[in-house]
C-alpha cells in the first residue's frame, strides 16, 4: 500500500548499486533543487528576524537577528493563534467523531446506498468553498453563528470530514472482519466492537485523518474571512491577512506571524512524517 | 499502487458506474448478523439494522447541512434578489434569470472567465512539468533522496495565506528579493511591480500557484513512477531502449492513468483557488487577476449581492462538476489498469 512508498523509506546512505561519487553528485543537485523550492520558506524566516521597518536591505542571512518582529507579532496575534488552535482542534475532533463510524460502516456493513454515499463524499471534495461560504453566511446570520467558535468549527470541518471518511474507509476495507465477528459472537454490540476493537486497530488511519483535518482547519482562510466580522474571534490566517492590509506594513512582524502560523505544518511534517506521507498520496486533498 | 484514496475512490466509482448494479461483494465484507447472505434478508435485517444506520447518520446529516443545503441554497438564491435588505427585512423576491443576466453580461465576468482559464491552464502546465521532472529526478536512489523528497512537501502543508504573504514580500516592487536579484544580475534595469501592474499580476499569481502545486504533483507522480516495475526497464535496456526512448516507450504509457488523474485533480483544485489570489492581489489591479471564485466572493461579500454571487458560483460548480465527472471516469480507469 501507499505507506510503503512513504518518503520515510530509510534514506539509507549509498545503496549498493549507486556508486558513491555519482550518488553524491545526485545528492548535491537534489539539495540545490530542494533549496530553490524552499527558498520562500527560508526567506520568510529570514525576514521575520529582520529589524523593524520596511528596510531595503534585508541581508541574505539573518546575521543580526532581531526578535522584535516576534514580540510585536505575538502581542498582536497571540489571541488569534489561540483561536486558530481551538478551532482546528475542535474541527479535527469533530471530523473524526463523524467520519470514523461512517467510514467503518461504509467499508464493513452491507448498507443500501453505500455506493451512492461514497460517490457523494467524493463529489463533495470538489465543491468550491465559496459556494459553502455564500450559503453558510446567510444561514449563520439568523442563527447567531457568525463570529462564534462552534460556527467556525462546523464550517472548518467541511474539508476534513469527506477526506477522513475516504482515507479511513480505504484502510477499513482491509480490516480483518473475523476479529469483530468473534467479538460479536461473544455478545459484543456493534458500538462496543467499534470502540474497543476497530478504533484501536485503525489507529494509524485515525491519526492521518486527524492530522489532515487539523491542518485543513488551521489553514482555513475563506470561512474565517466570511463567517467572522469582528476581532473577537479571528483565526490567525485572517489576522495575517488583515496585518498585510494595514497601510504601514511592518514586514518583520508579518513574517513572524507567518512563521508562527507555519509551526503546526512543520512540526507535523517532522514528527508525523509517516502519516503525512500516507495522506499526501491519499489522494484528493487540496 | 497509485494512492490510497485514488484506489478507494475508484472502487467507489466502479460500484456506481454501471447504474443500478449492486457493488460487487468485497472480500472483507461481512456482517455479524447475516453472513454470506446478500439477499433480501439483510434489509429488514436483524437487531443491528438501526444500529448500522446510526453509524452513518451523523455523517449523512453533516453532509446534508454543510454540502447539500449550501448547494440548494445557492441555486435558490441565484433566482432571488438577495441583497443587503434581505438581511434586514427577510424579503428576497424571485427575479427569474435576472441575476444571471446581470452577472454574466458584466464585462468583469468575461475577464474573470478568461483569467480562470489562463490561471488554471498556466498553473497546471507549470506544476505538472516541474513536478514530473522532480519526481523523475528523485526516482534515482541517492543518499538523502527520501529526506529531500519529503521536504519538498512543505509548501503544500503551509496555509495558503501564509504562502501568499511570503510571496507578496518576495515580489514587492521596491524591496522584494526577486527584483533585487534580477537587478543585481542585470536582467532588469528598473524594478517590476509584479503584483501591482496589470501586465504582470496574472503571471505572478500563476507563478506562485505553480510553486504551491508542485509538491502535490510530485507526491502523486512519484508514487505512480514507483508502481512501474523495474524489470520493464531492464528488458527495455536489452532492446536498446534507454534514456529518452525508455521514457517515451515505457514510462509515459504506463504513467498515463496517473497523469490523467493528476491533471484533472489539478484542474478541479485550481479553478476554485481563492485564498491565494485574495492574499496576493485581491483580484486586482483593475481585475487583472479576478477569477470566477474571487468575483463570486466579491459580489457576495463586498457588494453584498448574494443573488449575483450565487449565480456566479453556480457557474463555477458546473465547471467543477464537469471536470469531476471526467476525473472520476479517468480514476476508475486508472484503478482498473493499476
Amino acid at each position: 500500500m501507499t505507506t510503503a512508498t512513504a518518503p520515510c523509506t530509510s534514506p539509507a546512505p549509498a545503496r549498493p548499486r549507486s556508486r558513491a561519487p555519482r550518488g553524491l553528485v545526485h545528492t548535491g543537485i537534489g539539495i540545490v533543487l530542494v533549496a530553490i523550492m524552499l527558498f520562500p520558506v527560508y526567506w520568510m524566516v529570514n525576514a521575520s528576524l529582520a529589524p523593524q521597518g520596511n528596510s531595503l536591505n534585508t541581508g541574505l542571512l539573518p546575521l543580526h537577528p532581531d526578535v522584535g518582529g516576534y514580540a510585536r507579532a505575538f502581542a498582536d496575534q497571540g489571541q488569534n493563534l489561540l483561536t486558530s488552535l481551538v478551532v482546528a482542534v475542535g474541527a479535527a475532533i469533530l471530523s473524526l467523531v463523524i467520519a470514523a463510524p461512517c467510514a467503518y460502516a461504509l467499508a464493513q456493513f452491507r448498507i443500501r446506498g453505500t455506493a451512492v454515499l461514497v460517490f457523494l463524499v467524493l463529489i463533495s471534495q470538489m465543491i468550491p468553498g465559496i459556494v459553502i461560504a455564500n450559503a453558510l453566511y446567510t444561514a449563520y446570520t439568523p442563527l447567531g453563528l457568525i463570529n462564534s467558535m462552534p460556527g467556525l468549527i462546523l464550517a472548518d470541518a467541511t474539508q476534513g470530514i469527506p477526506f477522513s471518511i475516504l482515507i479511513m474507509r480505504a484502510y477499513l476495507e482491509t480490516f480483518p472482519t473475523s476479529i469483530v465477528e468473534a467479538a460479536r459472537v461473544d455478545g459484543c454490540g456493534h458500538l462496543r466492537a467499534f470502540v474497543s476493537i476497530v478504533l484501536p486497530v485503525s489507529r494509524n488511519s485515525l491519526i492521518t485523518a486527524g492530522i489532515f483535518s487539523f491542518l485543513f482547519a488551521w489553514s482555513d482562510f475563506l470561512m474565517a474571512l466570511t463567517l467572522t466580522t469582528g476581532e473577537t474571534i479571528r483565526p490567525v490566517t485572517l489576522g495575517l491577512y488583515t496585518y498585510i492590509g494595514t497601510n504601514d506594513t511592518d514586514w518583520s512582524a508579518v513574517m513572524a506571524t507567518a512563521v508562527m502560523s507555519s509551526v503546526p505544518a512543520v512540526v507535523l511534517m517532522i514528527a508525523a512524517q509517516k502519516y503525512i506521507a500516507a495522506g499526501a498520496t491519499g489522494g484528493a486533498v487540496k | 499502487m497509485t494512492s490510497t484514496s485514488t484506489a478507494s475512490s475508484a472502487d467507489g466509482l466502479t460500484a456506481v458506474g454501471p447504474r443500478g448494479n449492486r457493488p460487487a461483494p468485497r472480500a472483507s465484507t461481512a456482517d455479524g448478523a447475516s453472513p454470506a447472505r446478500p439477499g433480501r434478508r439483510r434489509r429488514r435485517g436483524g437487531e443491528g439494522f438501526l444500529v448500522r444506520y446510526a453509524f452513518i447518520a451523523p455523517a449523512v446529516l453533516y453532509l446534508l447541512l454543510f454540502y447539500g443545503y449550501p448547494i440548494v441554497k445557492n441555486v435558490v438564491m441565484s433566482f432571488q434578489a438577495y441583497d443587503f435588505s434581505t438581511f434586514f427585512n427577510g424579503s428576497a423576491p424571485f427575479v427569474g434569470l435576472d441575476n444571471y443576466a446581470t452577472a454574466l453580461s458584466n464585462p468583469i465576468f468575461l475577464k474573470a472567465l478568461a483569467n480562470t482559464g489562463l490561471f488554471t491552464v498556466g498553473s497546471i502546465i507549470g506544476q505538472f512539468v516541474i513536478g514530473l521532472g522532480l519526481s523523475l529526478y528523485f526516482r534515482k536512489h541517492f543518499p538523502l533522496s527520501g529526506v529531500l523528497r519529503s521536504l519538498l512537501l512543505l509548501p503544500w502543508l503551509l496555509p495558503m495565506i501564509v504562502s501568499a504573504a511570503v510571496w507578496r514580500w518576495i515580489l514587492e516592487q521596491d524591496s522584494g528579493v526577486l527584483n533585487r536579484f534580477l537587478e543585481s544580475i542585470g536582467l532588469i534595469s528598473a524594478p517590476i511591480g509584479w503584483l501591482t501592474s496589470s501586465d504582470t499580476a496574472l503571471v505572478a499569481v500563476i507563478m506562485v500557484n505553480i510553486w504551491l502545486g508542485i509538491p502535490f504533483n510530485v507526491a502523486l507522480l512519484y508514487s505512480g513512477l514507483q508502481a512501474i516495475p523495474e524489470e520493464l526497464y531492464e528488458a527495455g535496456q536489452l532492446d536498446g531502449a534507454t534514456g529518452w526512448k525508455s521514457f517515451r516507450h515505457i514510462t509515459l504509457p504506463l504513467l498515463r492513468p496517473v497523469v490523467s488523474v493528476v491533471l484533472l485533480l489539478g484542474v478541479i483544485y485550481t479553478i476554485k483557488v481563492l485564498d491565494l489570489i485574495i492574499g496576493l492581489t485581491g483580484g486586482g489591479p483593475a481585475n487583472a487577476t479576478q477569477t470566477l471564485a474571487t468575483r463570486s466572493y466579491e459580489l457576495s461579500f463586498l457588494e453584498f449581492d448574494f443573488g449575483q454571487g450565487a449565480a456566479l458560483s453556480n457557474v463555477l460548480i458546473l465547471i467543477a462538476l464537469l471536470f469531476s465527472v471526467v476525473y472520476l471516469r479517468a480514476n476508475a480507469r486508472a484503478a482498473k489498469n493499476g
